[in-house]
């Protein structure tokens, strides 16, 4: 017998929160020497594609180098998957894939033989790690140069061999550091598109790290943004654009008070902020053109209504601005 | 993730078990050094020393081969601890011209290009990692010193009887042990200076040099100062001392020198000890933890600036 939709909801919510996080970070802190670089990082992050942002030296790549196991921490810890960087790190190795952002390859190699090494080495048997080879390499789209040397790649196929190595054994995290450094547009847009489809098909996670915001915009749902090693703003993306659809901004011509009047008793919350503008959120069931009925009762003229827009830029500019964690 | 399907897909399959994964690394090196003719042919020769023993072993053993070649057993170099001694010692040169090949590019070209974060952001340690370097010469190396004397030992056993090799059966750990510190001791210092210097060239000539310098400076110290101690500081003359002690043929006093004046007198005469079994250990035994605490310091993902 089917489950009512009501309490297939509420399990699919009880199932999700049971989950652990991608990543938890449990006060994070990383110095080099007295230099602190990360600073008391904590938070869950789940979301399927999560965006790293923040101006170069802001500890992005630190954060991820972290999580590999490449630097310890100086204070607090992080887990992946539940498993403790600091106490599971092998398993944790197991289940990621990383993409460095700098060129990173074995020379005189060719690539299907250097992304087969790379599979060996996660533990795939050396049959299975030549078929995934292979197959890394076509899905990349470097099919057809998958035997010359790496050495001979121009440099957006350097990028594309360090995402095949980095998604060969299959992880369910996959970290990418600048993955669209120094790729001219057309190559851009492939790697873009990659990332995408991975995320889409639902069997990996992924962090990018990246300083351009669009990148970020297109591939991400989730971002974080650091600002001197520390959180500035963590926030889902999605959401952020859910709630700027409820949110609407007024200028308008005309006695205002039988509209504020009318719009209170509807539900909706609203600020005046000068004499002929307002800022009102909409509630569950209200829609646009219910302003225009009221305002259209009250003898209100709207000379404009706009959605509040925040762009990922100006998120990360507000960001930037107060850095203390909201928006 | 099929070629033609085009998805990403997880992989599902089963896996290597952890312990062995590091024997990953010698199997795609020996691709790679094997494909090189002059290499190959290289290591063919490493066998001749090998061949000419097992002759000598079976001429010892065979009347009608010796009346063929018309010589007498008294002739041939008798089949004893020195006899292995030399050949150890012999496989041992060509040990060195063979890490001498191989072992400068196995960190060093990783190095080069960033690629040790690749390896270690996998379930893969550093330990692994070096270890696994390391055993690219440790086997190929394994294959022309102790495996083949051993395999030698036993053919004279098989030849002598039962008897011969219970009685010399410390040979065989003589052979065992002194090989493995050699090949042990070339393959930490061939890491050690590839982890070093980046470049391939530069690692191979620092090798040299650090055998050879040494060398030459040890014995114009044991010139003119009439001493053997300066032998501690040449890596040849080490092992050349640990090999003698494990086969037996160790004597301190190795010889004297007499001093005479004009007149053909005899003013003084000096006798030179060679340095105690256990300085040769130790220096050695030195000379592998500096190597490895220099791997432990070089051989990371990421070199922190701090």
């Amino acid at each position: 017998m089917a489950l009512p939709a009501t309490v297939q909801a509420d399990l699919i919510k009880e199932q999700t929160a049971a989950e652990p996080a991608v990543i938890d970070l449990h006060g994070l802190s990383v110095s080099f020497g007295r230099r602190p670089i990360l600073r008391n990082l904590r938070g869950d992050l789940r979301g399927k594609a999560i965006g790293l942002l923040g101006p170069n030296g802001a500890g992005k790549t630190t954060l991820i180098h972290t999580l590999l196991g490449f630097h310890p921490p100086t204070a607090g810890t992080a887990q992946i998957f539940g498993h403790d960087i600091a106490l599971d790190a092998k398993q944790i190795k197991s289940l990621v894939g990383y993409m460095p952002e700098r060129d990173s390859f074995i020379a005189k190699m060719s690539a299907v033989h250097f992304v087969r090494l790379m599979a060996e080495l996660s533990g795939l048997p050396a049959d299975a790690a030549l078929e995934r080879a292979h197959e890394a390499l076509f899905y990349v789209g470097l099919g057809e140069a998958r035997y010359r040397k790496l050495d001979t790649y121009s440099l957006g196929m350097k990028q594309l061999a360090k995402l095949a190595q980095a998604i060969v054994h299959g992880p369910k995290l996959i970290f990418l550091d600048e993955p669209t450094n120094g790729l001219d547009p057309p190559a851009r847009q492939r790697m873009i598109q990659l990332i995408r489809e991975i995320r889409d098909s639902g069997q990996a996670h992924i962090v990018l790290s990246s300083h351009l915001l669009v990148d970020v915009e297109e591939c991400c749902d989730e971002i974080l943004i650091l600002r001197d090693g520390q959180i500035a703003v963590y926030c889902n993306l999605e959401e952020e654009r859910r709630s700027n659809r409820k949110f609407l901004m007024l200028e308008t011509r005309g006695d205002q008070s039988g509209f504020v009047e009318a719009l209170a008793n509807l539900g909706c919350e609203y600020a005046l902020s000068g004499p002929q503008r307002m800022k009102i959120v909409l509630q569950d069931g209200v829609e646009v053109r219910d302003l225009y009925r009221l305002a259209a009762q009250t003898d209100l003229q709207l000379r404009r209504l706009s959605y509040k827009r925040d762009s990922l830029e100006d998120i990360f500019l507000k960001a930037m601005e107060n850095g203390n964690g909201s928006l | 993730m099929a070629v033609y399907e085009q998805t990403y897909k997880r992989y599902a399959g089963p896996l290597t078990p952890e312990w062995k994964r590091f024997l990953v690394i010698p199997r795609h090196e020996y691709r790679a050094a094997f494909k090189s003719k002059l290499f190959t042919a290289f290591f063919v020769v490493c066998f001749v020393p090998l061949l000419v023993e097992a002759i000598l072993i079976y001429l010892h053993h065979n009347a009608n081969a010796l009346g063929v070649f018309r010589l007498n057993v008294r002739e041939l170099i008798p089949i004893d601890g020195s006899f292995f001694q030399t050949f150890v010692g012999l496989q041992g040169g060509f040990a060195f011209f063979v890490a001498l090949l191989v072992g400068p590019p196995l960190v060093s070209r990783d190095l080069r290009n960033n690629a040790l974060p690749l390896y270690l952001c996998r379930p893969f340690s550093r330990a692994e990692y070096v270890l696994g370097k390391m055993s690219v010469l440790l086997i190929l190396l394994s294959l022309i010193t102790w495996i083949p004397q051993l395999l030698l030992f036993l053919f004279q056993s098989y030849l002598e009887g039962f008897a011969w090799f219970k009685d010399n059966l410390w040979m065989a750990s003589a052979i065992f042990i002194g090989s493995v510190v050699w090949i042990l001791l070339l393959a930490l210092l061939s890491q050690a200076v590839s982890a070093l210097v980046k470049w391939r060239v530069i690692a191979s000539a620092l090798l040299l040099l650090i055998f050879f310098v040494p060398s030459v400076l040890g014995e114009i110290i044991n010139q003119l100062f009439l001493t053997r101690w300066g032998s501690l500081i040449s890596l040849g003359a080490l092992m050349k001392s640990v090999l003698s002690g494990l086969f037996g043929t160790f004597v301190r006093a190795s010889g004297h020198i007499r001093i005479t004046d004009f007149d053909d007198q005899v003013v003084r005469d000096i006798v030179l000890y060679e340095p105690p079994l256990w300085c040769s250990w130790a220096v050695l035994f030195g000379v592998c933890a500096i190597c490895l605490a220099l791997l432990a310091r070089k051989v990371r993902a990421y070199e922190v600036v701090r």
